[in-house]
């Protein structure tokens, strides 16, 4: 299992050390040690491995992931899992602005809070966070499911397109067409699924939580929601 | 992008290492400005008696300007650090002392004013400022900084931060704000003079201009938020504390650390890494348009 120390190891050289793993590597448990906040550890990843970061990680961890499995024991700085493809992602402590920001697929999931625009834009990723979030958070959000335990700052999916939102607490304000919606058994059943994806296997209940999502009135212009835009 | 840092001691063991610890947060944060750096350090302070730090071009220049300052002011002493000098004096000859400064080397700028605040920047790395300085020699209760990357106004020592917005305070920004030409003229029509083109000089002047109005730091904070445009993390050192404040978007970001021994900001956790226990402190990210202020 290589170990990797980044108070000697240049982030490059590990970076590229990850970026060179085939798919049938052997080497699939890395487990890197003194992050010290910096910035772009394990980005762009695109092997089915396991990378374990002890420690608070800086700006964009685990950005662009494919396949692999990230666990930062720590907090995450801005961006964690940007623009995520698919894998699973996991913070152990609070994860800073713009968590799984543009996130095409895979799942993030957070255990502490995250702050603001969590989920800004994504794309199809499903995003558990067991703290609260912050402001902005599923602004434009277009598809995937934003999922939290916590409350939802102002303006909680602004300009939101077809994402689906799941909190459990209060939610602060709701942003520009983003609306309370029923929350049907397929919609429990779909969370369900989520929340065990993440790994809270019933722990949760599906049921405590409200839906949001669209109204679908500013897809189109229309000058009466001029105000809105 | 700038960075900035500020550390608050709270267990007084740990001032003698605060310019040691200020000085490494601000080395981290270089390639968030590597352009210019500055500092503000609150150390001793005697009751009755003023820091001025002064700031001329050279080294030399500041070398004559001590000396010229210690042979026409008895009661003063002048400590000359590179570019910059601290003269400490009684209270009521500090009006003197300007009035001085103004007819014999006009060239010469104040840059910090106070009981305990000594102000320092300089263009260049701020590690180099910081090593220019000796910042790390340098003892007290809390500290500063502010690592540059330009955007509104030239690289000029000028344009480096902190800002001194009057007795024993300074004031250092990370953003940008998009009103400070129309805030200027406002300002200079109440009678506040501008020395550059930097928006937040033009922030510092606000600040002061409220105060002035009878508004606590706390207060003039709170209002700054209707009245600045623009994206802004400030951090503003007083003689017993710091404050820290971001606009209402937050962009910019910001993380606070919080241990027994001391209160921490940093633009980033990398800044915080290195402090003494920060693996078992409480960090958290301050909230948008919301005052935190630290006394002791």
């Amino acid at each position: 299992m290589p170990d990797v120390d980044l108070g000697s190891t240049p982030l490059r050289e590990l970076n590229a050390a990850l970026h060179r793993l085939h798919p049938d590597t052997n080497e699939r448990h890395w487990l890197i040690d003194h992050p010290a906040g910096r910035h772009a550890i394990a980005a762009g990843l695109n092997a089915p491995i396991t990378v374990e970061i002890n420690g608070p990680v800086g700006y964009y961890c685990a950005g662009m992931n494919q396949l692999a499995t990230v666990l930062v024991h720590g907090s995450a700085g801005v961006g964690v899992a940007e623009n995520m493809m698919s894998g699973f992602v996991h913070v152990s402590g609070d994860a800073s602005q713009s968590a799984g920001a543009t996130g095409r697929g895979g799942l993030l999931r957070i255990d502490g809070n995250a702050s603001s625009r969590c989920g800004i834009s994504m794309k199809g990723i499903d995003i558990v966070v067991r703290g609260s979030v912050g402001h902005m958070s599923a602004f434009m959000a277009q598809a995937g499911n934003l999922v939290v335990f916590g409350d939802a700052g102002d303006s909680l999916g602004d300009s939101i397109y077809e994402a689906r939102l799941f909190v459990r607490g209060q939610v602060k304000s709701l942003g520009a067409d983003c609306i309370e919606k029923e929350m049907r058994d397929a919609h429990k059943r779909a969370l369900h699924g989520v929340l065990e994806r993440a790994g809270f296997n019933g722990e949760v209940d599906a049921s405590e939580f409200r839906r949001y999502g669209s109204a679908r009135k500013l897809y189109n212009f229309h000058v009466d929601n001029a105000g809105d835009y | 992008m700038c960075g900035i840092v500020g550390l608050f001691i709270k267990d007084p063991s740990l001032e003698p290492e605060l310019g040691r610890l200020t000085a490494a947060m601000l080395a981290t944060l270089s390639d968030r400005g590597p352009d210019s750096a500055g500092f503000a350090v609150y150390g001793a302070g005697k009751a009755g008696e003023t820091k001025l730090t002064l700031r001329a071009a050279t080294p030399e220049a500041m070398t004559e300007t001590a000396k010229r300052i210690s042979h026409a002011f008895e009661d003063a002493v002048a400590t000359a650090h590179d570019t910059h000098a601290v003269v400490s004096l009684p209270d009521d000859a500090v009006p003197e002392l300007i009035a001085w400064l103004a007819r014999e080397l006009p060239e010469i700028e104040v840059v910090g004013r106070g009981r305990r605040m000594e102000v320092y920047k300089e263009v260049g790395r701020p590690d180099t400022v910081a090593a220019r300085f000796d910042l790390a020699a340098m003892t007290g209760t809390h500290a500063i900084g502010h690592t540059r990357m330009a955007t509104e106004s030239a690289v000029t020592t000028d344009g480096a931060h902190p800002y001194s917005t009057g007795g024993d305070q300074c004031l250092v920004h990370n953003g940008s704000l998009s009103n400070h030409n129309n805030l200027r003229r406002v300002l200079a029509r109440e009678g506040f003079k501008f020395e550059t083109e930097n928006d937040t000089e033009v922030a510092a002047g606000y600040l002061s201009w409220k105060m002035r109005e009878g508004l606590s730091l706390d207060d003039a904070l709170k209002v700054s938020l209707d009245d600045l445009d623009g994206f802004y993390t400030f951090v503003v050192g007083t003689e017993n504390g710091f404050g820290v404040l971001r606009d209402g978007i937050a962009c910019k970001p910001a993380i606070m650390a919080e241990t027994d021994r001391y209160v921490a900001f940093g633009s980033e956790y990398r800044a915080l890494a290195g402090l003494p226990g920060i693996e078992h402190s409480r960090i958290w990210e301050p909230e948008p348009a919301t005052v935190y202020f630290w006394e002791r």
